[in-house]
């Protein structure tokens, strides 16, 4: 099996930006930009495995990618929901809680 | 137009989400800031889930990717809630011990590893008994590509209905014994409000 060059100058690239998003990750510093930093980290394993497929030279794969995303897009969702409402129980429920203060008030 | 061996790349991207992942656990390690540690562990979740998909294994992956990055992160998030935000400071003499059972466990596990069949051996067990009678009969007796979804859907099917059952009992379970959906806790919130 053999592909382009231009395969591996994308997956490097992708490379060269998941380094950036966990270098804000590891340094911060407010939680909303570690936060962040996850859901964009996400995004770019989305992007990694879609390129992979296609080295692979598998790109009925792409399916995966896709289901990838939402999981990514659904965690932010629970992340954020903890924020504001703080409880696993009241975040779940259909009930509209106190909003309450961001977990962590950094220093 | 220039190519390169399908090998090479794979093997390029192994050592870079590896030393990615070796990255992230020493960020772990020396992060004191609990949620922090809990995001950079989704991270690590995510980055072993895309290495997954480059050695082939994409259910594994997919299972990595639910698990340890979605649940896992809600699951410590609640913890969170009912403990410090920050670790407390380890002196050296209390990291001996888990040091030294991290170092026995890991170099049991690369003794291990000497024992497994060579990569793509076909005396392997696997490749031996009863693997490659499901390989010759999957495309002409249930005619789909992918062996491993013929035999969990077909020829163990009954075997699948019946864990499917098992998982769906112990979710069901737990989402009575976390009360979610239920009148418990909300109700008695709201109540204090109306009374307010």
């Amino acid at each position: 099996m053999t592909f382009s060059i231009a395969l591996i100058v994308t997956a490097s690239a992708i490379f060269i930006a998941m380094l950036i998003v966990m270098l804000r990750l590891f340094i911060g510093p407010s939680l909303y930009d570690r936060v962040l930093a996850v859901n964009s980290f996400g995004t770019k394993t989305v992007l990694l495995i879609a390129v992979l497929n296609f080295i692979g030279g598998r790109p009925e794969f792409l399916d995966i990618a896709l289901l990838y995303a939402l999981i990514n897009f659904v965690g932010t969702i629970a992340i954020l929901k903890f924020f504001r409402y703080r409880s696993f129980q009241m975040a779940m429920s259909s009930v509209r809680g106190r909003a309450a203060a961001p977990l962590d008030q950094e220093e | 137009m220039t190519y390169i061996s399908s090998l090479d790349a794979s093997t390029f991207v192994d050592i870079i989400l590896m030393s990615f992942l070796l990255m992230s656990a020493l960020a772990i390690v020396f992060m004191r800031h609990l949620f922090s540690v809990v995001m950079v562990g989704g991270v690590y979740s995510l980055l072993s889930a895309a290495f997954f998909v480059n050695l082939d294994a994409v259910d594994v992956a997919f299972t990595e990717a639910a698990v340890g990055a979605g649940i896992s992160t809600v699951l410590l998030l609640g913890a969170l809630m009912l403990t410090a935000r920050r670790e407390k400071q380890i002196t050296s003499r209390h990291s001996f011990y888990p040091l030294l059972a991290v170092l026995v466990t890991g170099s049991a596990l690369i003794y291990a590893t000497y024992d497994m069949p060579a990569f793509g051996d076909p005396n392997s067990p696997a490749n031996t008994y009863v693997g490659m009678d499901y390989m010759e009969r999957t495309p002409h007796e249930i005619g789909i590509p992918n062996v491993v979804t013929a035999v969990l859907a077909s020829y163990r099917g009954f075997d699948t209905l019946g864990e499917t059952a098992v998982v769906l009992t112990a979710g069901l379970g737990v989402l009575v014994l976390l009360g979610m959906g239920g009148a418990g806790g909300t109700a008695s919130r709201k109540e204090e409000e109306d009374q307010a």
